[in-house]
């Protein structure tokens, strides 16, 4: 996968000095490419990028996230998606395009608390994340429990090609809905399930930064099932 | 200041000062990163006597919603001493030195990071001086710019602070309590040793065009100094002991 010359790296540090491109979390300062977070320096091919291991969330079109209503207009309602920007769903994403702000009740479909999975439709530096509820895995979510883990941690729960949420998943019979804000929302019919699968999800938070955590989890979620 | 009347013997014929160190060495410095829960990023560092605690949170909501900025995120910070920190109790209103220091703070933080990526944000440092001996104000950039590392707020370089001054006429690095209040001379300056840019430079004191640049050397070498602890610091929280 040419995640050769990996590398951790803090804010100011230099990473290559070669004629590569900068991507994420990386600036270019006379010909030297510097990081700007405390994360793992990659170099693929002709480009350099560094996973942050810490930070915020900040939305990013087309992200899945889980967001919590915090109040509405009569236009649209406001989604604390744990970050610095509050979502905007605007109404006529749920009562579709004949939506009437004059008959039709907001908190009818949502309120205030309610938690809903939406995706980021649009977020430039102008205005605040506009999202979505309107596809086949969106919507409210009517039951399970919410962990917060942190954002910069999200894709080392999924696990390459989503390993490791699978293998929580298998072994604790539990649906687990990850949002790339870091809010996860787990159900699971069976109590015992519901509790591994969130201590999985805690202990994945915590020690994301070992090496072999897939295997770690696995021997956790195995244990306790005798 | 101008040399106030004193017993002290600031430094002694062998060019050792009066709390034994050398001229070019600074006082016993640890950092550790990642310290508070609840605060997004922290830092705690201990610089010789002085014991500081920083706190960072954001980047978050600007309230009041005036003071936001459409084009860029802002920084405020906040420098404040506990009554303990110093031996008579201090009162704990801000007073006007904790303002200014505040905002020198905050204008050496600035150049480091990068706010132009969240507009109509603020990134909020909270500076607690639990006790102190001279030269809080670079130990306390100092844990800022840890505290802000730690936050994961995107930054060009760390910021490193250390003072360098004039005391019976030689320039030394580090100024301590004593030495400032007896000295000659007290520069602090904050530097970002990547890029070889200073963002923090004050005087208080005289001293010739030769010794001004001598202190300006000799300051920028204790930042990189301490630069190094800094980088520790977060290596150790965030890649455990002895990760390269």
């Amino acid at each position: 996968m040419g995640d050769n010359k990996r590398r951790y790296v803090i804010p100011g540090e230099v990473i290559t000095t070669g004629p590569y491109r900068p991507e994420q979390n990386v600036i270019l300062e006379d010909k030297k490419i510097i990081a700007t977070k405390v994360g793992i320096s990659e170099i693929y091919d002709d480009s350099v990028k560094v996973i942050p291991l810490t930070g915020t969330y900040i939305p990013k079109s087309q992200d899945l996230v889980i967001g919590k209503i915090i109040s509405h207009s009569s236009l649209s309602w406001e989604a604390d998606i744990n970050s610095c920007y509050v979502g905007m769903l605007p109404a006529s994403d749920v009562f579709g395009r004949n939506f009437q702000p004059d008959s039709d009740e907001l908190t009818s479909k949502l309120r205030k608390g309610d938690l809903i999975a939406a995706r980021i439709v649009n977020f430039d530096r102008s205005r605040d994340p506009l999202i979505t509820i309107a596809d086949r895995e969106l919507g409210k979510i009517d039951s399970g429990e919410l962990v917060k883990i942190s954002p910069s941690k999200v894709p080392r729960l999924i696990g390459k090609q989503g390993t490791m949420i699978q293998a929580i998943e298998l072994a604790t019979n539990a649906t687990i809905t990850i949002g790339q804000n870091g809010l996860v929302v787990v159900g699971c019919d069976n109590p015992d399930g519901l509790l591994k699968a969130k201590k999985a999800i805690r202990m994945v938070d915590e020690f994301a930064h070992m090496t072999n955590l897939t295997d770690k989890i696995k021997e956790m979620l195995e244990s306790k099932s005798e | 200041m101008g040399g106030r009347d004193s017993n002290l013997v600031l430094l002694d014929e062998n060019g050792i000062r009066c709390d034994g160190r050398k001229i070019d060495e600074t006082r016993k410095i640890t950092i550790k990163a990642g310290v508070l829960k609840n605060a997004n990023g922290s830092a705690y560092i201990e610089f010789g006597d002085n014991k500081i605690l920083a706190g960072v949170f954001g980047p978050r909501d600007v309230h009041p919603k005036h003071m936001s900025d459409t084009d860029t995120g802002i920084i405020r910070c906040r420098y404040h001493m506990s009554p303990f920190s110093v031996t008579e109790r201090k009162n704990p209103a801000p007073s006007r030195r904790e303002i200014e220091i505040g905002k020198v703070i905050k204008e050496a933080l600035k150049p480091a990071v990068i706010l132009e990526k969240f507009p109509r944000t603020a990134v909020d440092v909270y500076l607690e001086i639990l006790q102190a001996d001279g030269g809080t104000r670079c130990a306390a950039l100092s844990a800022a710019s840890v505290a802000l590392a730690d936050a994961g707020i995107p930054m060009r370089d760390l910021v490193a602070g250390c003072a360098a001054g004039k005391v019976a006429d030689t320039i030394i690095l580090d100024v301590g309590n004593e030495e400032d209040q007896a000295g000659q001379a007290d520069m602090p300056i904050g530097y970002m040793p990547n890029l070889g840019q200073v963002t923090l430079l004050q005087l208080d004191g005289v001293l010739s065009s030769d010794e001004f640049k001598k202190c300006v050397d000799t300051g920028i070498d204790g930042c990189k100094q301490v630069y190094e602890i800094q980088k520790q610091a977060l290596k150790d929280k965030f890649f455990g002991n002895g990760a390269a």
